[in-house]
């Protein structure tokens, strides 16, 4: 067993837990987007940032990525901690507007402004759909492709992969895919988008890349009626 | 006597090589050495070689001189250079033609050329001897200086100058753990970017238990412009291989990788002929000189991404995975390559080692500050009289290192600052000229000591323009998996773009320093940690130039295409034409002999006219 402080509490826990899997253990809530209890963890949305360590000598860490270690005092509601998040939470919502799970984080939050440029974004990069395939699904349909800001998740050779069994996973984990909820006041109350979708992935692929019906592109309103039908 | 087809079963017997070498090499303590450097190839000095090759054989000199195509000597900007020794005549700039004058008038009559020798480019003095040149004289270069007298791929020239002694030092004299006391006492720290203590990572993997351990050398080097670790392999590959076997030693690691970046094919090439030499002599490989110690070296490349240069990214590209960092803890003392605990140093770091073991942690310890021993390579570019190479005891000023050695600034222009650190380092301004280059002090000035890069900037340059220029760089060699490194790079250069081209306000200022913070806070490695820096130090030192951007839309620097404007004074513009016929954008309207006028829609900012006009009538406003 391990011996740590978490939020003043002297804790133990296992061997190989995470700070985030202990914090939750003791119901603590830490938002995370690239987190899922049934993946390897990724460390890549930031937003489970936890502030380890005391005085100058403390940093934040991602607690999905982060081991206990015997001593360790973790503090995951600091002052530093939660600018850091609502900050990263500005930044969401002006690159990927569109998902309901950064909409509904970013409210209770209480992020209420977007300082940046407005950007439209379908992917987070969060990695969950490249998890879920290789390690739910034994699959490794998807991958990541070049660094940088040019990273993007693609098949092998930009094609429709043969290992791919349209299982439908990928999307069934993305946090982006999570249409936002419209409200009562939307400007246009007949939506229709399930109608006659021509999925966005043929802007992309030769052929449609999954059998899923409707389209979730209709949630985030990015299909458009065209001639395609199934 | 070939020594290749030997083998070495003892201390004793590197010892008699080492006397029989120095014997044959005595009648030849005249010798050329031709800087094979990076920079003297690229202004042709293999060329120069040849000839002088061919100039030695045909007129039967042979006998009485060798040649040796050395690693970097330096003074880049001055190439091809070429020593003749044993008085160390340095002559620079030396083409083709200049050779049968070099070994007629000075090899041979010692009569010296006037026209080939440095001249200081601030006072015009000459001077006739390298160890007299300013740039060199101020130098300690315990690292490079080898680089003068030897062949890199000779392993004869690194065992004279005494080579490998320090392996049978610490073989034969010394246990794992003296060895790393000495590292400790020496106060040798980390050359390639954190500083980090080596004598304690050196203890951590020889305190962890396991079979197999390995050590591995990271001669990435992903810092635009930084050339020290590749100089050094090139040059001087054996005292890299030597560090390592010690550092093997210390560590009980059998096992040493030098991950080098594909793009550095020579210094691939001389550390296999070194590795395939000291093998042939059992200066590596199992029992080496018979103390019963095995380590063997390989070399692992890889396409050289500025990331892949952080350890865990390291040890990821040299197990053939793709070079993404991960978090640590686990560090890699208890999970590192193929899951065993693995060092890393850097290329600098290890060439160091030999020295400290053979002449002691004292001498070491006199060369540095207090808090870390021995000299610094740094790489020495940009707005500076004299770029190259320069190697001086840690903790020299900023102010000699420019000044002193660089000779200053180009074209008699004033100092306006200098990154140090690389990419990820910070600009420093002209009040912080007169601090000591250590660990401590650049971190304090929100800079870093980096793994070395140097750049001087003049007053011509713009420091919001370099803030865009860094981050441009980071944004592209960022490995994209933190959404804080990814996206926050991105959007501080979105920033920083609108500011260059006058569309910034205080506001985004303001939100460029949140920003800034929140990234340095929250990125997975020390890429992202430290992908701010170069936002955050202009901010801090030159945050009027961001407000004059702002505020009045000007750039005081002129260099924002953007917010300057070319104009013709009238006064002084004899309408000669010339400005007109090389504009590009044909901006330029005039009839002859009558003033000229830019019509500024159609001009494109390209200065051409600027540099045109023979009678300063063009100005930059
Ligand atoms: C983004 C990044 C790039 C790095 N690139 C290099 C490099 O090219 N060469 C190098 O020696 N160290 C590089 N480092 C530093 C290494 O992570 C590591 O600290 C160093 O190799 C350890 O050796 P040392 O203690 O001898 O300096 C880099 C670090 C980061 C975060
Ligand atoms: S597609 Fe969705 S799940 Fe996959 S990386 Fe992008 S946001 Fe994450
Ligand atoms: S900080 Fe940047 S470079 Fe480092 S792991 Fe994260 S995204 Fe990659
Ligand atoms: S080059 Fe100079 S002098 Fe000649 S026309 Fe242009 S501005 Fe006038
Ligand atoms: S949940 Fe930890 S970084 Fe995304």
């Amino acid at each position: 067993m391990i011996n740590l402080t978490l939020n003043g509490m002297e804790i133990k826990v296992e061997k190989r837990t995470t700070l985030l899997e202990a914090a939750k253990f003791y119901g603590i809530e830490i938002p995370a987007l690239c987190y899922d209890e049934a993946l390897s963890p990724y460390g890549a949305c930031r937003l489970c940032l936890v502030e380890i360590g005391t005085g100058n000598h403390s940093r934040l860490v991602s607690s999905c990525t982060y081991p206990a270690r015997d001593g360790l005092i973790v503090r995951t509601h600091t002052e530093r901690v939660i600018k850091a998040r609502k900050l990263l939470l500005e930044l969401y919502l002006a690159t990927c507007p569109s998902s309901r799970t950064i909409q509904d984080m970013a409210s209770k939050h209480g992020v209420t402004t977007v300082r940046f440029k407005q950007k439209n974004e379908e992917c987070i990069l969060c990695g969950l759909c490249v998890r879920m395939c290789a390690e739910q699904m034994q699959g490794k349909a998807i991958g990541f492709v070049n660094r940088g800001i040019k990273r993007r998740i693609t098949a092998p050779f930009a094609k429709k992969s043969e290992e791919c069994r349209l299982c439908g996973g990928c999307m069934y984990i993305c946090p982006a895919c999570q249409a936002r909820c419209q409200g009562p006041q939307e400007e246009n109350p007949v939506c229709n988008a399930c109608l006659n979708l021509s999925p966005p992935c043929l802007d992309y692929f030769q052929e449609a890349m999954c059998y899923m019906d409707p389209c979730v592109a209709c949630e985030l309103g990015t299909g458009r009626k065209a001639k395609f039908t199934y | 006597m070939n020594v290749l087809h030997m083998r070495l079963k003892t201390p004793d017997d590197l010892d008699k090589l080492r006397d029989d070498i120095r014997q044959k090499q005595e009648k030849d303590k005249s010798f050329l050495a031709v800087c094979g450097g990076t920079g003297c190839s690229s202004s042709g000095s293999e060329k120069v070689r040849e000839v002088f090759q061919q100039y030695l054989n045909r007129h039967n000199l042979k006998k009485k001189t060798t040649l040796k195509f050395t690693g970097c000597l330096g003074l880049c900007e001055r190439g091809p250079v070429v020593i003749i020794f044993p008085q160390g005549i340095f002559y620079q700039k030396v083409q083709e033609s200049d050779v049968e004058e070099i070994i007629e008038k000075t090899f041979l009559k010692g009569e010296i050329i006037e026209r080939l020798l440095y001249q200081d480019p601030v006072n015009g003095e000459k001077f006739i001897y390298a160890d007299d040149i300013p740039f060199l004289k101020k130098q300690k270069r315990i690292l490079l200086g080898n680089n003068w007298l030897m062949e890199p791929t000779s392993i004869e020239d690194y065992i004279s100058l005494g080579g490998y002694q320090s392996v049978v030092k610490a073989l034969t004299k010394m246990t794992p753990p003296e060895v790393i006391a000495e590292i400790k006492k020496a106060r040798l720290r980390g050359r390639g970017g954190a500083g980090f203590p080596s004598g304690i990572k050196w203890q951590e993997c020889y305190d962890a238990v396991s079979k197999q351990k390995y050590f591995i050398c990271n001669a990435d080097e992903g810092d635009p412009g930084a050339f020290m670790d590749r100089s050094l392999l090139e040059g001087n590959p054996h005292s890299v291989l030597e560090g390592l076997i010690i550092g093997g030693y210390a560590t009980g690691a059998s096992e040493g990788i030098i991950y080098v970046r594909s793009e550095y094919p020579t210094a691939v090439k001389n550390v296999k002929t070194a590795i395939a030499q000291a093998e042939n002599l059992g200066l590596l490989g199992e029992n080496i000189l018979g103390t019963g110690f095995h380590f063997k070296i390989s070399v692992s490349t890889g396409a050289g991404a500025f990331v892949s240069g952080e350890t865990t990214a390291l040890v990821a590209a040299v197990e053939g995975r793709l070079g993404e960092p991960r978090q640590k803890p686990p560090h890699l003392v208890e999970r590192g390559l193929w899951g065993k605990p693995t060092v890393i140093n850097n290329v600098e770091t290890l060439a160091n080692v030999p020295y400290i073991i053979s002449y002691g942690a004292e001498n070491f310890l006199r060369l540095g500050t207090e808090k870390s021993g021995g000299t610094k390579i740094f790489s020495l570019v940009g707005k500076v009289n004299n770029t190259g190479l320069v190697e001086v005891p840690l903790g020299m000023t900023l102010r000699e290192i420019i000044f002193d050695i660089g000779g200053g600034i180009k074209n008699g222009k004033k100092f306006k600052a200098v990154q140090t650190g690389g990419p990820s380092g910070g600009c420093l301004p002209v009040s912080l000229l007169d601090s000591p280059t250590d660990f401590e002090k650049l971190n304090s000035a929100g800079s870093m000591m980096g793994s070395g890069g140097m750049i001087v900037m003049d007053e011509e340059t713009c420091m919001v323009d370099i803030a865009r220029y860094f981050l441009r760089f980071l944004e592209d060699e960022s490995c994209g998996r933190c959404f804080s490194c990814r996206e926050g790079i991105s959007r501080m250069l979105e920033i920083v773009e609108d500011i260059t081209r006058g569309k910034g306000s205080v506001e985004q200022l303001e939100l460029l320093k949140e920003l800034a913070n929140v990234v340095k806070d929250s990125s997975l490695c020390g890429l992202g940690q430290t992908a701010a820096n170069p936002v955050l130090a202009t901010i801090r030192y030159f945050e009027d130039e961001y407000f004059a951007h702002i505020l009045e839309k000007r750039c005081p620097a002129g260099v924002c295409r953007d917010l300057i404007r070319f104009s013709i004074n009238e006064e002084l513009c004899q309408g000669c034409d010339l400005c007109l016929k090389k504009c590009p954008g044909e901006a330029i309207r005039g009839e002859k002999r009558q003033p000229h006028t830019i019509l500024g829609d159609k001009c494109t900012k390209c200065g051409i006219c600027l540099e045109t006009c023979k009678y300063n009538a063009v100005v930059k406003i």
